[in-house]
C-alpha cells in the first residue's frame, strides 16, 4: 500500500464525493438557469430516436448492475442461496448485454454530435471535456468485463472492489482491498470518481432533475402571481442575448 | 361552483389584413435573441395553408392535445405519465428544425465592405443563424403567404385534406384569409399537463399560461403536447419559451404588443370569469361538435348576482369584477354569440376566440358583379358558398357549419342594417329579425366591431392591485432614463426595448408618477 494508493483510493474518494455534494448544491442555489438537458432533439431527430434511449436504457441497467455488485454485499445473495457462480454468470450476461446496448447507444450519439454541424457548433468545450471523461469510464468499464470476465474466465470483485467501495461511505476506506485490485478496475474506479468531481459542473446534472414526481402530482398547475419578482436587472439577463451569426461572436455587446 | 378570471382575446377576422406588423412587434419585444430567431409567440398564417410549423393541425402524427379514450375518460392524446417518462429520451412527437424552418440573416456587410469599382455585384448572402453557414432558404413562418405557392402546397393543408380536396387553388376559384395566433392560454391546458417537471403552470389571477425559467428542465414536452405549437424550444438555452400575453404590460394596463400595435385595430382583451370545477367536465363532453357550446357553458354572466356573489366570496378582486362586467370578449363570445374558439376539438378550452371572415363570401358576390352589401345577396350566398364555410368549420368548430352559418349571417345582417343607416334609408327591422336580434343591439355590435374604440376594445382589469406601482419601475424597460431622481432608476442595460410608439411618453409618465391612479394610460 503506497502513499499514491492512500492518495488516490483514501482521499480522492472523498474530493469527489464533497464535490459532487457541494457542487450540486452550489450549481443549484445559482444555476437553475442552467440546470437543463439541453437536448439537441431540434436539430436532429432522427438518429437521437434510437441512439439517445438505447444509451439511456442501457446505462440505467448498467446502474442497477453497478448497486447490485457494488453495494449488495456477497454474503447477502448467498444468504439467499444464489451461489457466485450462478450470480457470476447473471452478471455477466445481464451486464454485457446492457453495456452494449449503452455502447451503441453512445456511438451513435456520438457520431451524430461531430457529422451535424448544428449540434457539433452547440457543443460547448464542457460538453466536449464531458464526454471525453464519460466515454473513458464507459471504455474502462467495458474492457474491465470484456478482459477479466469473458477472456480471463472471471474476476471476483465483489470480495475486494466492493468491499473498499463500501467502506468508503463508512469513513473507513479499506484501501489495501483496491490496490490488490487488478489495474483494470483500478482505472474504472478512478476515471469513475473523477467523472463525479466534474458531474455537477456539466450537463450531467440533468440526471438529478429526473421528473418522477410527474406520477403523481395534478395535471394542470396553478400558482399565484410572485409578487416579489427581482428588482430590474442591471445586465444582460441570460437567455436575452442578442442573436449573432454562430462561429462568429465578434462584437460583445 | 368556483369562480376563476381569465383574460382572454378576440380577433375579428374580417379585419386582418395580412400585414404582419403583429408578429414583427411581437419579436421585436420578445424573440429577438439568439436561440428563438425561428419562434415567433404571434404568427399570421394564410389559409388555407400549412400554417407553422408546417401541418401543426395533423394531430394523428403530432399527438397534441386531448382525447377520449375508449370508456371516455379524458388523457393526454400523446400517452399518460409512465409513457411520458418513458419517452423522455427521444420525444416521439417533437417537431424539428425542418418542420419549423431554419433561421437565417444576410451576410450585409458583404453589401458595404464591396470593393469600390468592383464587376462584381456584391450581393447579401442568406446565412444560417444555427449553423452561420451559407444556406438555400427552403421554408420559413410564412413561405405560403397570400397562397404564394399553393398551388404545389395547398393540398397538405390538413384541413383541406379533411374536407376532401374541394377546396380550389386555381386563382378564380380560390379564397383565402388570414388567421394570426397566439397561444390560447387554455382553460385546460395540455402543455402545463405534459411538463414532466411542473415547471408550467395557469396564473390563479388571469389564467396566463407561463413557463417558469429556473425550473424547466428542457424535457420538451410541452412542445409536443401543445396542438397548437405555441411552446417552442429555446434551442441555445435547452428551455421552453411561450407567449406571455405580454403579461408585464397587462400588469400596468398595457395592451399586448400585438393588440396595441394591430394595424387593422382586430384585437380584443379583456376578462371571462369560468367555473374551475366544471372544465373537466366541460372538455369531457363527447360529441366533438358539443364542445364549442361546453365551453361556453362554464363561461360565466359577470352580470348574474349570484355569480358576483360567488366571485367576491373566491377572492376575486372588485375592480376585477367590474372589468369583467365590461369585458368585450365576454359580449363578442357569448352575448352576441359572434366570436368561435379555434379547434375546439383540441379539447384545450382555448382562449383567444375568433369572429369568423364574412370577406370570402362577399368578396365573391362582388366579384360576380352582384350587391355585396345587400341582406337577400349576402344570406342566399352564405348558403351556397359551401366551401369556405365548411373550411371555417373546421377551423372553429369542429367542423359543424351550423354555428358558422349563425355568425356570418349576424355579421351579414349587421353590414345590410348599417348600409340602410349610412344611406338615410327607413330601417328594416326585419334584417335584424331575421338573425334574432334587435336594432339596438345590431348597432352595439356595430359600435364594437366597427368603430372599436381603443378603451372598448381593451379592457384591463386596473392595478394588480397592491404590487402594480412597484411594478411600474420593472417594467421590461426602456433604456431612456428620466433624472428627475438621479440614480433612483435609471437604465436598465439590454433588457428588451419596447415598441411602442408611446412608450416615450408613457414611460416618462410611468417613472413621474406618484401611484398608479395618475396614468391616464389610455391614451
Ligand atoms: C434517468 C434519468 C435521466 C433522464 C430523464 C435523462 C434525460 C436526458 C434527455 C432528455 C437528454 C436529451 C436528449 C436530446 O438531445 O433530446 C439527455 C441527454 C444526455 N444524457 Fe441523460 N438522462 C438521464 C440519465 C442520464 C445519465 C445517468 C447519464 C450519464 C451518466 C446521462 C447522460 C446523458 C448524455 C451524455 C446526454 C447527451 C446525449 C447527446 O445529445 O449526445 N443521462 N438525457
Ligand atoms: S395554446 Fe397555449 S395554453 Fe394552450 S396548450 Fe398550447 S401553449 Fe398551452
Ligand atoms: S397587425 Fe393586425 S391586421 Fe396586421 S397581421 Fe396582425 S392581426 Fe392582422
Amino acid at each position: 500500500m503506497s502513499g499514491l494508493d492512500i492518495f488516490l483510493f483514501g482521499v480522492f474518494p472523498y474530493i469527489c464525493l464533497t464535490s459532487f455534494v457541494v457542487g450540486h448544491i452550489w450549481r443549484w442555489k445559482h444555476d437553475k438557469f442552467g440546470w437543463t438537458a439541453r437536448s439537441s432533439e431540434w436539430y436532429e431527430r432522427r438518429t437521437l430516436r434510437w441512439a439517445s434511449p438505447m444509451f439511456h436504457f442501457g446505462l440505467l441497467g448498467v446502474i442497477v448492475g453497478h448497486f447490485v455488485g457494488l453495494v449488495i454485499p456477497q454474503t447477502w445473495t448467498e444468504a439467499l442461496g444464489i451461489h457466485e457462480n450462478v450470480y457470476h454468470a447473471f452478471a455477466l450476461i445481464g451486464g454485457l448485454a446492457a453495456g452494449l446496448v449503452m455502447l451503441i447507444g453512445l456511438v451513435g450519439l456520438a457520431v451524430r454530435r461531430l457529422k451535424t454541424p448544428a449540434i457539433r457548433l452547440a457543443t460547448t468545450p464542457n460538453d466536449k471535456f464531458m464526454f471525453a471523461v464519460l466515454g473513458v469510464v464507459i471504455f474502462l468499464g467495458l474492457s474491465v468485463t470484456v478482459y477479466w470476465q469473458l477472456i480471463e474466465g472471471g474476476y471476483n470483485y465483489r470480495e475486494s472492489v466492493s468491499i473498499w467501495f463500501r467502506s468508503i461511505f463508512y469513513f473507513n476506506p479499506q484501501i489495501s482491498d483496491i490496490a490488490a485490485a487488478p489495474l483494470l478496475f483500478q482505472l474504472h474506479a478512478l476515471s469513475a470518481m473523477f467523472l463525479f468531481l466534474i458531474w455537477p459542473y456539466t450537463r450531467l446534472v440533468h440526471v438529478f432533475s429526473a421528473p418522477v414526481f410527474y406520477l403523481w402530482r395534478p395535471y394542470i398547475v396553478y400558482r399565484t402571481r410572485d409578487a416579489e419578482t427581482e428588482p430590474g436587472a442591471a445586465l444582460t439577463p441570460r437567455g436575452w442575448e442578442k442573436s449573432e451569426l454562430p462561429g462568429q461572436k465578434t462584437s460583445k455587446r | 361552483m368556483r369562480v376563476m378570471a381569465q383574460m382572454g382575446m378576440v380577433m375579428n377576422l374580417d379585419k386582418c389584413i395580412g400585414c404582419h406588423t403583429c408578429s414583427v412587434t411581437c419579436k421585436q419585444t420578445w424573440t429577438n435573441r439568439t436561440g428563438v430567431e425561428y419562434v415567433w409567440f404571434n404568427n399570421v398564417e394564410t389559409r388555407p395553408g400549412l400554417g407553422f410549423p408546417r401541418r401543426y393541425e395533423d394531430q394523428e402524427k403530432w399527438k397534441g392535445g386531448w382525447k377520449l379514450d375508449r370508456r371516455g375518460r379524458l388523457r393526454l392524446k400523446a400517452g399518460g405519465r409512465a409513457k411520458k417518462l418513458l419517452s423522455i429520451f427521444a420525444n416521439p412527437n417533437l417537431p424539428d428544425m425542418e418542420d419549423y424552418y431554419e433561421p437565417w440573416t444576410y451576410d450585409y456587410d458583404s453589401l458595404v465592405s464591396a470593393p469600390a469599382g468592383s464587376d462584381d455585384f456584391p450581393v447579401a448572402r442568406p446565412k444560417s443563424l444555427v449553423t452561420g453557414k451559407d444556406m438555400s432558404i427552403q421554408w420559413s413562418a410564412n413561405w405560403d403567404d397570400d397562397l404564394g405557392g399553393t398551388t404545389e402546397t395547398g393540398h397538405e393543408d390538413p384541413i383541406v385534406q379533411k374536407i376532401g380536396d374541394k377546396v380550389k387553388f386555381e386563382f378564380e376559384e380560390s379564397f383565402m384569409f388570414y388567421l394570426p395566433r397566439i397561444c390560447e392560454h387554455c382553460l385546460n391546458p395540455a402543455c402545463v399537463a405534459s411538463c414532466p417537471s411542473g415547471a408550467m403552470y395557469k396564473r390563479a389571477e388571469d389564467g396566463i399560461v407561463l413557463v417558469d425559467q429556473d425550473q424547466c428542465r428542457g424535457w420538451r414536452m410541452c412542445v409536443s403536447g401543445c396542438p397548437y405549437k405555441k411552446v417552442y424550444f429555446n434551442h441555445t438555452t435547452g428551455k421552453a419559451e411561450k407567449c406571455t400575453m405580454c403579461y408585464p404590460r397587462l400588469e400596468v394596463g398595457q395592451p399586448t404588443v400585438c393588440s396595441e400595435t394591430c394595424v387593422g385595430r382586430l384585437r380584443y382583451l379583456g376578462l371571462f370569469l369560468y367555473d374551475a370545477d366544471r372544465v373537466a367536465e366541460a372538455a369531457t363532453v363527447e360529441n366533438e361538435h358539443d364542445l364549442m357550446n361546453a365551453q361556453k357553458s362554464i363561461l360565466l354572466d359577470p352580470h348574474d348576482p349570484e355569480v358576483q356573489r360567488q366571485a367576491l366570496a373566491d377572492g376575486i378582486a372588485p375592480d376585477w369584477l367590474e372589468a369583467a362586467k365590461n369585458s368585450p370578449v365576454y359580449e363578442l363570445a357569448c352575448k352576441y354569440n359572434v366570436a368561435l374558439p379555434l379547434h375546439p376539438e383540441y379539447r384545450t378550452m382555448p382562449m383567444v376566440w375568433y369572429i369568423p371572415p364574412l370577406s370570402p363570401v362577399v368578396d365573391a358576390l362582388t366579384e360576380t358583379g352582384h350587391d355585396g352589401e345587400d341582406i337577400g345577396n349576402l344570406f342566399g350566398a352564405i348558403e351556397a358558398m359551401r366551401i369556405p364555410i365548411e373550411y371555417l368549420a373546421e377551423l372553429f368548430t369542429a367542423g359543424d357549419v351550423e354555428p358558422v352559418n349563425d355568425v356570418l349571417r349576424k355579421l351579414a345582417a349587421m353590414r345590410a342594417h348599417m348600409r340602410n343607416v349610412n344611406l338615410g334609408q327607413p330601417v328594416d327591422e326585419s334584417i335584424a329579425e331575421a338573425v334574432d336580434m334587435t336594432v339596438a343591439e345590431i348597432e352595439s355590435m356595430h359600435r364594437l366591431l366597427a368603430i372599436a374604440k381603443y378603451e372598448d376594445r381593451y379592457v384591463i382589469p386596473p392595478a394588480y392591485e397592491a404590487a402594480a406601482n412597484s411594478l411600474l419601475d420593472e417594467l421590461p424597460g426602456c433604456s431612456v432614463s428620466f433624472d428627475s431622481e438621479p440614480g433612483d432608476r435609471g437604465v436598465q442595460g439590454d433588457a428588451p426595448i419596447p415598441v411602442t410608439i408611446e412608450s416615450f411618453h408613457l414611460t416618462k409618465q410611468r417613472l413621474e408618477a406618484e401611484s398608479y391612479e395618475d396614468l391616464d394610460y389610455k391614451q
